[in-house]
Protein backbone atom coordinates (compact mmCIF):
# COMPACT_ATOMS: atom_id res chain seq x y z
CA UNK A 1 0.00 0.00 0.00
CA UNK A 2 2.50 2.63 0.96
CA UNK A 3 4.58 1.36 -2.59
CA UNK A 4 1.70 2.60 -4.28
CA UNK A 5 1.28 5.70 -2.36
CA UNK A 6 4.78 6.52 -3.04
CA UNK A 7 4.29 5.97 -6.94
CA UNK A 8 1.36 7.98 -6.73
CA UNK A 9 3.25 10.68 -5.08
CA UNK A 10 6.40 10.75 -7.81
CA UNK A 11 4.53 10.20 -10.58
CA UNK A 12 2.30 13.42 -9.29
CA UNK A 13 5.48 15.17 -8.80
CA UNK A 14 6.86 14.85 -12.14
CA UNK A 15 4.27 15.70 -13.69
CA UNK A 16 4.28 18.79 -11.78
CA UNK A 17 7.49 19.54 -11.79
CA UNK A 18 7.57 18.37 -15.36
CA UNK A 19 7.28 21.93 -17.48
CA UNK A 20 10.88 23.19 -15.40
CA UNK A 21 12.90 20.25 -16.97
CA UNK A 22 11.48 20.33 -19.97
CA UNK A 23 13.86 21.34 -22.71
CA UNK A 24 11.51 23.21 -24.69
CA UNK A 25 7.95 24.02 -25.10
CA UNK A 26 7.55 21.16 -27.60
CA UNK A 27 7.80 18.83 -24.88
CA UNK A 28 4.96 20.27 -22.75
CA UNK A 29 2.62 20.38 -25.50
CA UNK A 30 3.25 16.79 -26.13
CA UNK A 31 2.63 15.65 -22.78
CA UNK A 32 -0.73 18.32 -22.49
CA UNK A 33 -2.01 16.34 -25.43
CA UNK A 34 -0.99 13.03 -23.91
CA UNK A 35 -3.11 14.26 -20.85
CA UNK A 36 -6.14 15.44 -22.84
CA UNK A 37 -6.36 11.61 -24.65
CA UNK A 38 -5.59 9.68 -21.74
CA UNK A 39 -8.50 11.69 -20.15
CA UNK A 40 -10.97 10.41 -23.29
CA UNK A 41 -9.16 6.95 -22.69
CA UNK A 42 -9.97 6.65 -18.90
CA UNK A 43 -13.53 7.17 -19.86
CA UNK A 44 -12.90 4.36 -22.53
CA UNK A 45 -11.53 2.24 -20.12
CA UNK A 46 -14.49 2.37 -18.16
CA UNK A 47 -17.17 0.80 -20.73
CA UNK A 48 -14.29 -1.17 -22.56
CA UNK A 49 -11.84 -2.34 -19.31
CA UNK A 50 -14.18 -2.29 -16.04
CA UNK A 51 -17.62 -2.75 -17.85
CA UNK A 52 -16.80 -5.68 -20.62
CA UNK A 53 -18.19 -3.07 -23.66
CA UNK A 54 -15.75 -2.45 -26.43
CA UNK A 55 -17.33 0.91 -27.02
CA UNK A 56 -16.01 1.61 -30.47
CA UNK A 57 -17.97 5.16 -30.86
CA UNK A 58 -15.64 7.16 -27.89
CA UNK A 59 -13.80 8.94 -30.14
CA UNK A 60 -17.13 9.90 -31.50
CA UNK A 61 -18.10 11.34 -28.25
CA UNK A 62 -14.74 13.17 -27.75
CA UNK A 63 -15.50 14.88 -31.29
CA UNK A 64 -18.94 15.77 -29.73
CA UNK A 65 -17.32 17.47 -26.72
CA UNK A 66 -14.58 19.12 -28.89
CA UNK A 67 -17.69 20.51 -31.07
CA UNK A 68 -19.83 21.50 -28.68
CA UNK A 69 -16.83 23.97 -27.24
CA UNK A 70 -15.61 24.94 -30.76
CA UNK A 71 -19.06 25.69 -32.13
CA UNK A 72 -20.60 27.28 -29.14
CA UNK A 73 -17.55 29.96 -28.80
CA UNK A 74 -16.91 30.42 -32.42
CA UNK A 75 -20.62 30.58 -34.35
CA UNK A 76 -22.61 31.55 -31.13
CA UNK A 77 -20.48 33.67 -28.73
CA UNK A 78 -20.93 31.41 -25.51
CA UNK A 79 -18.21 31.97 -22.66
CA UNK A 80 -15.26 29.03 -22.95
CA UNK A 81 -16.39 28.32 -19.53
CA UNK A 82 -20.12 27.26 -20.15
CA UNK A 83 -19.22 25.57 -22.96
CA UNK A 84 -16.75 23.74 -21.56
CA UNK A 85 -18.86 22.86 -18.76
CA UNK A 86 -21.83 21.83 -21.37
CA UNK A 87 -19.51 19.91 -23.26
CA UNK A 88 -19.05 16.90 -20.94
CA UNK A 89 -23.17 17.26 -20.57
CA UNK A 90 -23.64 16.88 -24.00
CA UNK A 91 -21.69 14.09 -24.74
CA UNK A 92 -23.24 12.27 -22.22
CA UNK A 93 -27.07 13.25 -22.58
CA UNK A 94 -26.32 11.64 -25.82
CA UNK A 95 -24.41 9.06 -24.74
CA UNK A 96 -27.84 7.95 -22.33
CA UNK A 97 -29.68 7.51 -25.72
CA UNK A 98 -26.86 6.14 -27.41
CA UNK A 99 -26.39 3.70 -24.78
CA UNK A 100 -30.16 2.99 -24.59
CA UNK A 101 -30.54 1.92 -28.30
CA UNK A 102 -27.15 0.10 -27.97
CA UNK A 103 -26.17 -1.64 -24.62
CA UNK A 104 -29.03 -4.58 -25.14
CA UNK A 105 -26.77 -6.09 -27.65
CA UNK A 106 -24.34 -8.47 -26.23
CA UNK A 107 -20.26 -8.89 -27.28
CA UNK A 108 -19.81 -8.28 -30.50
CA UNK A 109 -23.13 -6.93 -32.00
CA UNK A 110 -22.49 -4.10 -29.71
CA UNK A 111 -18.66 -3.33 -30.75
CA UNK A 112 -19.93 -3.06 -34.24
CA UNK A 113 -22.92 -1.51 -33.87
CA UNK A 114 -21.09 1.79 -31.73
CA UNK A 115 -18.80 1.21 -34.90
CA UNK A 116 -21.38 2.33 -37.10
CA UNK A 117 -22.70 5.01 -34.41
CA UNK A 118 -18.73 6.48 -34.69
CA UNK A 119 -19.10 7.00 -38.55
CA UNK A 120 -22.50 8.49 -37.98
CA UNK A 121 -21.20 11.31 -36.17
CA UNK A 122 -17.81 11.93 -38.66
CA UNK A 123 -20.18 12.15 -41.42
CA UNK A 124 -22.70 13.99 -39.91
CA UNK A 125 -19.65 16.59 -39.09
CA UNK A 126 -18.03 16.12 -42.80
CA UNK A 127 -21.83 16.63 -44.35
CA UNK A 128 -23.75 18.89 -41.47
CA UNK A 129 -22.25 22.34 -43.19
CA UNK A 130 -24.27 24.77 -41.72
CA UNK A 131 -23.74 23.63 -37.97
CA UNK A 132 -20.43 22.24 -38.22
CA UNK A 133 -18.85 23.93 -41.08
CA UNK A 134 -18.05 20.11 -42.39
CA UNK A 135 -14.40 19.68 -43.98
CA UNK A 136 -13.42 23.27 -43.34
CA UNK A 137 -13.40 22.91 -39.77
CA UNK A 138 -13.85 24.65 -37.09
CA UNK A 139 -11.27 27.90 -36.89
CA UNK A 140 -10.37 30.75 -34.06
CA UNK A 141 -11.66 29.09 -31.50
CA UNK A 142 -10.51 30.59 -28.05
CA UNK A 143 -8.08 29.45 -25.45
CA UNK A 144 -9.59 28.78 -22.49
CA UNK A 145 -9.50 32.63 -20.19
CA UNK A 146 -7.98 32.62 -16.88
CA UNK A 147 -9.41 32.15 -13.70
CA UNK A 148 -8.40 35.15 -11.21
CA UNK A 149 -4.72 35.42 -11.36
CA UNK A 150 -4.04 32.16 -13.05
CA UNK A 151 -3.57 32.40 -16.87
CA UNK A 152 -4.48 29.14 -19.48
CA UNK A 153 -2.88 31.11 -22.57
CA UNK A 154 0.49 30.34 -21.87
CA UNK A 155 2.03 26.70 -22.71
CA UNK A 156 2.50 26.24 -19.20
CA UNK A 157 -0.85 27.41 -18.15
CA UNK A 158 -2.43 25.17 -20.32
CA UNK A 159 -0.56 22.39 -19.67
CA UNK A 160 -1.41 22.64 -15.26
CA UNK A 161 -4.88 22.63 -16.58
CA UNK A 162 -5.28 19.89 -18.24
CA UNK A 163 -3.08 18.03 -16.13
CA UNK A 164 -5.51 19.47 -13.31
CA UNK A 165 -8.52 18.28 -15.49
CA UNK A 166 -6.32 14.31 -15.60
CA UNK A 167 -6.11 13.99 -12.17
CA UNK A 168 -9.48 15.20 -11.20
CA UNK A 169 -10.68 12.44 -13.69
CA UNK A 170 -8.22 9.98 -12.18
CA UNK A 171 -9.53 10.96 -8.35
CA UNK A 172 -13.43 10.44 -9.35
CA UNK A 173 -12.48 7.45 -11.56
CA UNK A 174 -11.00 5.75 -8.19
CA UNK A 175 -13.98 6.52 -6.74
CA UNK A 176 -15.82 4.68 -8.52
CA UNK A 177 -13.81 1.56 -10.31
CA UNK A 178 -12.76 1.19 -6.21
CA UNK A 179 -16.72 1.13 -4.48
CA UNK A 180 -19.55 -1.73 -4.56
CA UNK A 181 -20.42 0.73 -7.78
CA UNK A 182 -17.43 -0.27 -10.01
CA UNK A 183 -17.72 -3.88 -8.41
CA UNK A 184 -20.77 -4.19 -10.27
CA UNK A 185 -19.77 -3.14 -13.50
CA UNK A 186 -16.57 -5.66 -12.95
CA UNK A 187 -19.08 -8.50 -12.15
CA UNK A 188 -21.28 -7.85 -15.49
CA UNK A 189 -17.78 -8.03 -17.22
CA UNK A 190 -17.07 -11.23 -16.04
CA UNK A 191 -20.16 -12.87 -16.53
CA UNK A 192 -23.96 -11.21 -16.94
CA UNK A 193 -25.74 -14.33 -16.71
CA UNK A 194 -23.92 -14.55 -13.49
CA UNK A 195 -23.98 -10.57 -12.93
CA UNK A 196 -27.63 -11.22 -13.30
CA UNK A 197 -28.48 -14.34 -11.25
CA UNK A 198 -26.60 -12.10 -8.40
CA UNK A 199 -29.57 -9.25 -8.83
CA UNK A 200 -27.58 -6.97 -10.63
CA UNK A 201 -29.82 -4.96 -13.53
CA UNK A 202 -27.49 -5.13 -16.30
CA UNK A 203 -29.33 -2.86 -18.69
CA UNK A 204 -29.42 0.19 -15.42
CA UNK A 205 -25.17 -0.33 -14.44
CA UNK A 206 -24.57 -0.32 -18.26
CA UNK A 207 -25.87 2.87 -19.20
CA UNK A 208 -24.63 4.48 -16.21
CA UNK A 209 -21.31 3.29 -16.86
CA UNK A 210 -21.58 4.48 -20.39
CA UNK A 211 -22.89 7.62 -19.56
CA UNK A 212 -19.72 8.77 -17.33
CA UNK A 213 -17.49 7.10 -19.70
CA UNK A 214 -19.00 9.64 -22.44
CA UNK A 215 -19.19 12.65 -19.85
CA UNK A 216 -15.01 12.05 -19.90
CA UNK A 217 -14.94 11.63 -23.64
CA UNK A 218 -16.78 14.98 -23.57
CA UNK A 219 -14.40 17.37 -21.46
CA UNK A 220 -11.75 15.96 -23.14
CA UNK A 221 -12.66 16.73 -26.64
CA UNK A 222 -13.25 20.51 -24.88
CA UNK A 223 -10.15 20.36 -23.24
CA UNK A 224 -8.61 19.31 -26.88
CA UNK A 225 -10.56 22.08 -28.69
CA UNK A 226 -9.46 24.89 -26.07
CA UNK A 227 -5.97 23.42 -26.59
CA UNK A 228 -5.47 22.93 -30.26
CA UNK A 229 -8.04 25.41 -31.29
CA UNK A 230 -8.85 24.10 -34.39
CA UNK A 231 -11.02 21.10 -35.05
CA UNK A 232 -11.72 19.04 -38.27
CA UNK A 233 -13.97 16.21 -38.91
CA UNK A 234 -11.20 13.78 -38.41
CA UNK A 235 -11.16 13.86 -34.61
CA UNK A 236 -14.06 11.53 -34.56
CA UNK A 237 -12.66 8.72 -36.65
CA UNK A 238 -12.44 5.42 -35.77
CA UNK A 239 -8.62 5.30 -36.01
CA UNK A 240 -8.42 7.88 -32.78
CA UNK A 241 -10.73 4.91 -30.65
CA UNK A 242 -8.67 2.27 -31.88
CA UNK A 243 -5.42 4.79 -30.62
CA UNK A 244 -7.10 4.91 -27.41
CA UNK A 245 -7.95 1.24 -26.83
CA UNK A 246 -4.55 -0.03 -28.02
CA UNK A 247 -2.68 2.48 -25.56
CA UNK A 248 -5.21 1.09 -23.07
CA UNK A 249 -4.82 -2.44 -23.50
CA UNK A 250 -0.96 -1.71 -23.41
CA UNK A 251 -1.61 0.24 -20.06
CA UNK A 252 -3.95 -2.12 -18.70
CA UNK A 253 -7.50 -2.62 -19.62
CA UNK A 254 -9.68 -2.44 -16.36
CA UNK A 255 -7.05 -1.26 -13.86
CA UNK A 256 -7.17 2.13 -12.96
CA UNK A 257 -3.66 3.72 -14.29
CA UNK A 258 -3.29 1.42 -16.98
CA UNK A 259 -4.70 3.57 -19.51
CA UNK A 260 -2.90 7.08 -18.58
CA UNK A 261 0.84 4.80 -18.35
CA UNK A 262 0.16 3.41 -22.09
CA UNK A 263 -1.06 6.41 -23.41
CA UNK A 264 2.05 8.27 -22.37
CA UNK A 265 4.37 5.07 -23.49
CA UNK A 266 2.37 5.43 -26.65
CA UNK A 267 2.88 8.97 -27.03
CA UNK A 268 6.82 8.78 -26.71
CA UNK A 269 7.46 5.88 -28.63
CA UNK A 270 5.66 7.88 -31.48
CA UNK A 271 7.77 10.73 -30.85
CA UNK A 272 11.18 8.70 -30.85
CA UNK A 273 9.99 6.27 -34.12
CA UNK A 274 9.19 9.73 -35.75
CA UNK A 275 12.50 9.60 -37.97
CA UNK A 276 10.71 6.47 -39.70
CA UNK A 277 8.13 8.46 -41.17
CA UNK A 278 5.32 5.89 -42.71
CA UNK A 279 7.36 2.76 -41.83
CA UNK A 280 6.79 3.77 -38.04
CA UNK A 281 3.89 1.00 -37.66
CA UNK A 282 6.18 -1.35 -38.78
CA UNK A 283 7.86 -1.06 -35.38
CA UNK A 284 5.16 0.24 -33.18
CA UNK A 285 2.68 -2.96 -33.99
CA UNK A 286 5.30 -5.99 -33.20
CA UNK A 287 6.40 -3.62 -30.22
CA UNK A 288 3.06 -3.70 -29.07
CA UNK A 289 2.35 -7.31 -30.00
CA UNK A 290 5.44 -8.21 -27.82
CA UNK A 291 4.71 -5.91 -24.69
CA UNK A 292 1.26 -7.91 -25.13
CA UNK A 293 2.91 -10.77 -24.72
CA UNK A 294 5.40 -10.20 -22.14
CA UNK A 295 2.19 -8.68 -19.99
CA UNK A 296 -0.96 -10.05 -20.85
CA UNK A 297 -2.63 -8.03 -18.58
CA UNK A 298 -0.83 -4.71 -19.47
CA UNK A 299 1.97 -3.66 -18.13
CA UNK A 300 -0.11 -2.13 -14.40
CA UNK A 301 -2.36 -5.03 -14.91
CA UNK A 302 0.01 -7.35 -14.62
CA UNK A 303 1.93 -5.76 -11.97
CA UNK A 304 -1.20 -6.00 -9.89
CA UNK A 305 -1.47 -9.12 -10.55
CA UNK A 306 2.02 -9.73 -9.56
CA UNK A 307 1.15 -7.97 -6.17
CA UNK A 308 -1.97 -9.83 -5.78
CA UNK A 309 0.08 -13.39 -5.81
CA UNK A 310 2.42 -12.15 -4.06
CA UNK A 311 -0.07 -11.17 -0.99
CA UNK A 312 -1.63 -14.28 -0.98
CA UNK A 313 0.99 -15.99 -0.61
CA UNK A 314 2.36 -13.62 2.10
CA UNK A 315 -1.04 -15.56 3.47
CA UNK A 316 -0.09 -17.45 6.20
CA UNK A 317 -2.11 -21.10 5.35
CA UNK A 318 -4.05 -21.98 7.98
CA UNK A 319 -3.21 -25.94 7.86
CA UNK A 320 -5.77 -27.94 6.48
CA UNK A 321 -9.07 -26.06 8.55
CA UNK A 322 -11.11 -27.01 5.56
CA UNK A 323 -10.61 -30.49 5.05
CA UNK A 324 -11.43 -31.42 8.65
CA UNK A 325 -14.21 -29.36 8.65
CA UNK A 326 -15.60 -30.72 6.34
CA UNK A 327 -14.90 -34.43 7.54
CA UNK A 328 -16.62 -33.53 10.58
CA UNK A 329 -19.48 -32.80 8.99
CA UNK A 330 -19.76 -35.57 7.29
CA UNK A 331 -19.39 -37.94 10.67
CA UNK B 1 -42.20 -22.28 -1.92
CA UNK B 2 -41.75 -22.46 -5.19
CA UNK B 3 -44.94 -23.78 -7.67
CA UNK B 4 -44.87 -24.14 -11.44
CA UNK B 5 -48.04 -25.01 -13.56
CA UNK B 6 -47.92 -25.81 -17.12
CA UNK B 7 -44.85 -24.83 -17.62
CA UNK B 8 -42.99 -24.65 -21.42
CA UNK B 9 -40.01 -23.97 -23.32
CA UNK B 10 -39.86 -24.46 -27.08
CA UNK B 11 -36.08 -23.55 -28.70
CA UNK B 12 -37.46 -22.94 -31.99
CA UNK B 13 -39.13 -26.47 -33.00
CA UNK B 14 -37.12 -28.34 -29.89
CA UNK B 15 -39.35 -28.47 -26.68
CA UNK B 16 -36.71 -28.46 -23.87
CA UNK B 17 -39.34 -28.32 -21.38
CA UNK B 18 -42.96 -29.83 -21.63
CA UNK B 19 -46.16 -29.17 -19.29
CA UNK B 20 -44.02 -29.32 -16.34
CA UNK B 21 -46.06 -29.24 -12.73
CA UNK B 22 -44.28 -29.43 -9.85
CA UNK B 23 -44.72 -27.65 -6.72
CA UNK B 24 -41.34 -27.56 -4.30
CA UNK B 25 -41.61 -27.28 -0.35
CA UNK B 26 -39.81 -24.57 1.94
CA UNK B 27 -36.93 -26.20 3.49
CA UNK B 28 -36.59 -29.16 1.72
CA UNK B 29 -34.29 -31.11 -0.59
CA UNK B 30 -35.94 -31.53 -3.75
CA UNK B 31 -33.51 -33.36 -7.08
CA UNK B 32 -34.34 -33.36 -10.40
CA UNK B 33 -32.33 -35.95 -12.31
CA UNK B 34 -32.31 -36.88 -15.81
CA UNK B 35 -30.08 -37.63 -18.74
CA UNK B 36 -28.18 -35.14 -20.19
CA UNK B 37 -30.63 -32.79 -22.67
CA UNK B 38 -33.75 -33.49 -20.40
CA UNK B 39 -34.25 -29.69 -19.93
CA UNK B 40 -32.79 -29.90 -16.37
CA UNK B 41 -30.86 -26.25 -16.70
CA UNK B 42 -33.49 -25.28 -18.92
CA UNK B 43 -35.98 -25.64 -16.06
CA UNK B 44 -34.02 -23.46 -13.67
CA UNK B 45 -32.86 -20.62 -16.49
CA UNK B 46 -37.08 -20.57 -16.34
CA UNK B 47 -37.34 -20.48 -12.37
CA UNK B 48 -34.51 -17.34 -12.26
CA UNK B 49 -35.71 -15.66 -14.93
CA UNK B 50 -32.60 -16.29 -17.30
CA UNK B 51 -35.52 -16.62 -19.91
CA UNK B 52 -39.09 -16.37 -20.19
CA UNK B 53 -41.74 -19.78 -20.58
CA UNK B 54 -43.35 -20.35 -23.89
CA UNK B 55 -46.37 -20.97 -21.51
CA UNK B 56 -47.31 -21.32 -17.94
CA UNK B 57 -46.94 -20.04 -14.70
CA UNK B 58 -44.40 -19.55 -11.82
CA UNK B 59 -44.99 -18.39 -8.03
CA UNK B 60 -42.73 -18.11 -5.46
CA UNK B 61 -44.48 -18.20 -1.86
CA UNK B 62 -47.71 -18.12 -4.27
CA UNK B 63 -46.30 -14.55 -5.68
CA UNK B 64 -46.63 -14.71 -9.93
CA UNK B 65 -43.15 -14.02 -10.91
CA UNK B 66 -43.56 -15.73 -14.42
CA UNK B 67 -41.30 -13.39 -16.91
CA UNK B 68 -39.99 -11.32 -14.42
CA UNK B 69 -36.30 -10.36 -15.18
CA UNK B 70 -33.23 -12.33 -13.35
CA UNK B 71 -32.18 -9.64 -11.02
CA UNK B 72 -35.36 -9.13 -9.96
CA UNK B 73 -36.13 -12.51 -9.16
CA UNK B 74 -32.99 -13.18 -7.53
CA UNK B 75 -34.00 -9.71 -4.90
CA UNK B 76 -37.04 -11.62 -4.12
CA UNK B 77 -34.72 -14.66 -2.91
CA UNK B 78 -33.50 -16.96 -5.45
CA UNK B 79 -29.88 -17.54 -5.92
CA UNK B 80 -28.58 -20.24 -7.90
CA UNK B 81 -24.88 -21.67 -8.73
CA UNK B 82 -24.09 -22.49 -12.41
CA UNK B 83 -22.69 -25.77 -13.90
CA UNK B 84 -19.49 -23.90 -14.34
CA UNK B 85 -18.68 -21.21 -12.16
CA UNK B 86 -17.54 -17.59 -14.00
CA UNK B 87 -15.55 -16.06 -11.31
CA UNK B 88 -12.83 -13.56 -11.78
CA UNK B 89 -10.08 -15.15 -11.88
CA UNK B 90 -7.59 -12.40 -11.23
CA UNK B 91 -8.86 -11.06 -8.07
CA UNK B 92 -9.19 -12.47 -4.67
CA UNK B 93 -11.72 -15.41 -3.91
CA UNK B 94 -12.98 -12.42 -0.84
CA UNK B 95 -13.01 -9.56 -3.58
CA UNK B 96 -15.11 -12.20 -5.82
CA UNK B 97 -17.72 -12.77 -2.90
CA UNK B 98 -18.61 -9.08 -1.84
CA UNK B 99 -20.59 -8.03 -4.50
CA UNK B 100 -22.62 -11.00 -3.97
CA UNK B 101 -24.59 -8.88 -1.27
CA UNK B 102 -24.10 -5.76 -3.48
CA UNK B 103 -28.39 -6.73 -4.60
CA UNK B 104 -29.47 -5.85 -0.70
CA UNK B 105 -27.81 -2.39 -1.47
CA UNK B 106 -28.60 1.21 -2.54
CA UNK B 107 -25.82 2.96 -3.05
CA UNK B 108 -24.97 4.66 -6.60
CA UNK B 109 -23.06 6.71 -8.22
CA UNK B 110 -23.44 10.44 -7.06
CA UNK B 111 -22.84 7.91 -3.54
CA UNK B 112 -19.39 6.84 -5.09
CA UNK B 113 -18.69 10.43 -5.99
CA UNK B 114 -18.69 12.00 -2.31
CA UNK B 115 -18.20 9.00 -1.06
CA UNK B 116 -21.17 8.74 1.44
CA UNK B 117 -21.52 7.42 4.78
CA UNK B 118 -24.24 5.10 3.37
CA UNK B 119 -21.78 3.68 0.36
CA UNK B 120 -19.03 3.17 3.18
CA UNK B 121 -21.90 1.19 5.73
CA UNK B 122 -22.57 -0.72 2.72
CA UNK B 123 -19.16 -2.10 1.70
CA UNK B 124 -18.63 -2.98 4.77
CA UNK B 125 -21.46 -4.95 4.79
CA UNK B 126 -20.91 -6.59 1.83
CA UNK B 127 -17.09 -7.65 3.04
CA UNK B 128 -18.95 -9.11 6.04
CA UNK B 129 -21.56 -11.11 4.43
CA UNK B 130 -18.79 -12.34 2.04
CA UNK B 131 -16.64 -13.31 5.00
CA UNK B 132 -19.50 -14.87 6.79
CA UNK B 133 -20.55 -16.64 3.31
CA UNK B 134 -17.05 -18.17 3.08
CA UNK B 135 -16.47 -19.19 6.95
CA UNK B 136 -20.06 -20.85 6.13
CA UNK B 137 -18.37 -22.86 3.45
CA UNK B 138 -15.38 -23.76 5.23
CA UNK B 139 -12.99 -20.98 3.14
CA UNK B 140 -12.21 -18.51 5.41
CA UNK B 141 -8.51 -19.61 5.09
CA UNK B 142 -8.30 -18.75 1.02
CA UNK B 143 -10.18 -15.39 1.18
CA UNK B 144 -6.63 -13.53 0.19
CA UNK B 145 -6.05 -16.51 -2.84
CA UNK B 146 -6.76 -15.68 -6.80
CA UNK B 147 -9.44 -17.15 -8.12
CA UNK B 148 -7.21 -18.49 -10.35
CA UNK B 149 -5.59 -20.78 -7.95
CA UNK B 150 -8.35 -22.42 -6.38
CA UNK B 151 -9.29 -25.87 -6.70
CA UNK B 152 -12.38 -27.36 -7.95
CA UNK B 153 -14.37 -28.64 -4.58
CA UNK B 154 -12.66 -24.84 -3.52
CA UNK B 155 -14.73 -23.30 -6.63
CA UNK B 156 -17.97 -25.03 -6.23
CA UNK B 157 -17.78 -23.86 -2.50
CA UNK B 158 -17.61 -20.89 -3.50
CA UNK B 159 -20.03 -20.61 -5.66
CA UNK B 160 -22.27 -21.36 -2.95
CA UNK B 161 -20.87 -18.80 -0.98
CA UNK B 162 -21.60 -16.22 -3.65
CA UNK B 163 -24.98 -17.50 -3.48
CA UNK B 164 -25.14 -17.55 0.08
CA UNK B 165 -24.75 -13.62 0.11
CA UNK B 166 -27.37 -12.69 -2.15
CA UNK B 167 -29.84 -13.86 1.44
CA UNK B 168 -31.27 -16.47 -0.53
CA UNK B 169 -34.69 -18.68 0.53
CA UNK B 170 -34.37 -20.53 -2.40
CA UNK B 171 -31.83 -22.32 -3.94
CA UNK B 172 -31.30 -23.36 -7.39
CA UNK B 173 -27.66 -25.71 -7.34
CA UNK B 174 -26.91 -26.97 -11.09
CA UNK B 175 -25.06 -30.39 -10.61
CA UNK B 176 -22.88 -29.02 -7.84
CA UNK B 177 -20.61 -32.11 -7.14
CA UNK B 178 -20.07 -32.03 -11.07
CA UNK B 179 -15.89 -33.34 -11.53
CA UNK B 180 -15.16 -33.07 -8.15
CA UNK B 181 -13.76 -36.66 -6.30
CA UNK B 182 -16.38 -38.90 -3.59
CA UNK B 183 -14.46 -37.71 -0.55
CA UNK B 184 -15.41 -34.16 -2.16
CA UNK B 185 -18.95 -34.99 -2.96
CA UNK B 186 -19.50 -36.26 0.99
CA UNK B 187 -18.25 -32.48 1.99
CA UNK B 188 -20.22 -31.17 -0.90
CA UNK B 189 -23.14 -32.62 0.59
CA UNK B 190 -23.18 -32.28 4.01
CA UNK B 191 -22.68 -28.52 3.15
CA UNK B 192 -25.65 -28.40 0.97
CA UNK B 193 -27.84 -29.99 4.52
CA UNK B 194 -26.03 -27.42 6.28
CA UNK B 195 -27.20 -24.68 3.97
CA UNK B 196 -30.86 -26.26 4.11
CA UNK B 197 -30.61 -26.18 8.24
CA UNK B 198 -30.63 -22.48 8.32
CA UNK B 199 -34.18 -22.22 6.43
CA UNK B 200 -32.94 -22.41 2.60
CA UNK B 201 -34.90 -24.44 0.19
CA UNK B 202 -32.64 -26.72 -1.90
CA UNK B 203 -33.25 -28.00 -5.21
CA UNK B 204 -30.49 -29.34 -6.97
CA UNK B 205 -29.69 -30.84 -9.99
CA UNK B 206 -27.68 -34.07 -9.75
CA UNK B 207 -25.78 -37.11 -11.62
CA UNK B 208 -24.37 -38.40 -8.83
CA UNK B 209 -26.95 -40.87 -8.37
CA UNK B 210 -25.45 -42.35 -4.21
CA UNK B 211 -25.59 -38.34 -3.15
CA UNK B 212 -28.83 -37.87 -4.44
CA UNK B 213 -30.84 -40.75 -3.18
CA UNK B 214 -29.04 -40.15 0.44
CA UNK B 215 -29.68 -36.01 0.37
CA UNK B 216 -32.35 -35.28 -1.58
CA UNK B 217 -36.30 -35.24 0.46
CA UNK B 218 -37.83 -35.54 -3.25
CA UNK B 219 -36.84 -36.42 -6.46
CA UNK B 220 -38.57 -35.41 -9.78
CA UNK B 221 -36.95 -36.79 -12.59
CA UNK B 222 -37.23 -35.13 -16.17
CA UNK B 223 -36.69 -36.92 -19.99
CA UNK B 224 -36.56 -35.32 -22.94
CA UNK B 225 -38.23 -31.63 -21.11
CA UNK B 226 -41.15 -33.69 -19.46
CA UNK B 227 -41.47 -35.01 -15.95
CA UNK B 228 -41.85 -38.55 -15.76
CA UNK B 229 -42.06 -39.00 -12.56
CA UNK B 230 -41.58 -37.60 -8.73
CA UNK B 231 -41.18 -39.15 -5.62
CA UNK B 232 -39.27 -39.85 -2.41
CA UNK B 233 -35.53 -41.67 -3.62
CA UNK B 234 -37.55 -44.43 -2.27
CA UNK B 235 -40.72 -44.47 -5.56
CA UNK B 236 -38.20 -43.30 -7.79
CA UNK B 237 -36.05 -46.36 -7.20
CA UNK B 238 -38.53 -48.45 -7.63
CA UNK B 239 -40.08 -46.48 -10.80
CA UNK B 240 -40.55 -48.46 -13.40
CA UNK B 241 -40.17 -46.04 -16.45
CA UNK B 242 -37.40 -44.38 -15.05
CA UNK B 243 -35.72 -47.75 -14.00
CA UNK B 244 -36.32 -47.96 -18.19
CA UNK B 245 -35.25 -44.23 -19.15
CA UNK B 246 -32.85 -43.08 -16.99
CA UNK B 247 -31.38 -45.75 -14.38
CA UNK B 248 -30.62 -48.15 -16.96
CA UNK B 249 -30.84 -51.88 -16.71
CA UNK B 250 -27.49 -51.77 -14.47
CA UNK B 251 -29.01 -49.52 -11.81
CA UNK B 252 -31.89 -51.81 -11.74
CA UNK B 253 -29.31 -54.63 -11.29
CA UNK B 254 -27.38 -53.39 -8.96
CA UNK B 255 -30.21 -52.72 -6.19
N1 LIG C 1 -30.59 -21.33 -25.31
C1 LIG C 1 -30.90 -22.46 -25.97
N2 LIG C 1 -31.17 -22.42 -27.29
C2 LIG C 1 -31.49 -23.55 -27.97
N3 LIG C 1 -31.55 -24.76 -27.44
C3 LIG C 1 -31.27 -24.87 -26.11
C4 LIG C 1 -30.92 -23.74 -25.33
N4 LIG C 1 -30.70 -24.16 -24.06
C5 LIG C 1 -30.88 -25.48 -24.07
N5 LIG C 1 -31.23 -25.93 -25.29
C6 LIG C 1 -31.55 -27.29 -25.65
O1 LIG C 1 -32.56 -27.73 -24.78
C7 LIG C 1 -32.34 -29.08 -24.41
C8 LIG C 1 -32.26 -29.19 -22.91
O2 LIG C 1 -31.03 -28.63 -22.49
P1 LIG C 1 -30.62 -28.49 -20.97
O3 LIG C 1 -31.74 -27.88 -20.23
O4 LIG C 1 -29.31 -27.79 -20.93
O5 LIG C 1 -30.41 -30.02 -20.56
P2 LIG C 1 -29.82 -30.65 -19.24
O6 LIG C 1 -29.41 -29.56 -18.32
O7 LIG C 1 -30.91 -31.50 -18.71
O8 LIG C 1 -28.66 -31.48 -19.67
C9 LIG C 1 -31.08 -29.53 -25.11
O9 LIG C 1 -31.45 -30.22 -26.28
C10 LIG C 1 -30.39 -28.24 -25.44
O10 LIG C 1 -29.62 -28.38 -26.60
MG1 LIG D 1 -27.51 -29.03 -17.57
Amino acid sequence: MSVRLAITALAIGLALVFPFIAPNDYYLSVMALVYVNALAALGLNLTAGYTGQLNLAHGGFVAIGAYTVGLLTVDYGTPFWIAFALSGVVAAGLGFFVGLLSLRLKGHYFAIFTLCVGSVITLLIEKWDSLTHGVVGVIGIPAPPGLGPIRFDTSIGQYYLVLAFLLLGLFVMRRIVDSLVGRTFVAIRNSEDLAEALGIDLMRNKILAFVISTFYAGVSGALYAGYVRFLGPDIAGVSRTFDLLSASVLGGLGTLTGPVVGTIIVAWLTQYLQFLQDYRMVVFGPLLILALILFPRGIVGSLELWAARRKAMAEPRAPQAAPLAGASENA
Amino acid sequence: MLDVQGLNKAFGGLRAVRDIDASFERGKITAIIGPNGAGKTTFFNLVAGAIRPTSGRILLKGEEMTGLRADLIARRGVARTFQTTALFDHASVLDNLIVGHRLRTRSGFWDALIGSGRLAAEERECRRKAEEALDFVGLSHIGNRLAADVSQDERKRIAFALALTTEPELLLADEPAGGVNPDETNGLAALMRKIVATGVTLILIEHKMRMVMELADKIIVLDHGEKIADGTPQDIRSHQRVIDAYLGADHAAAH
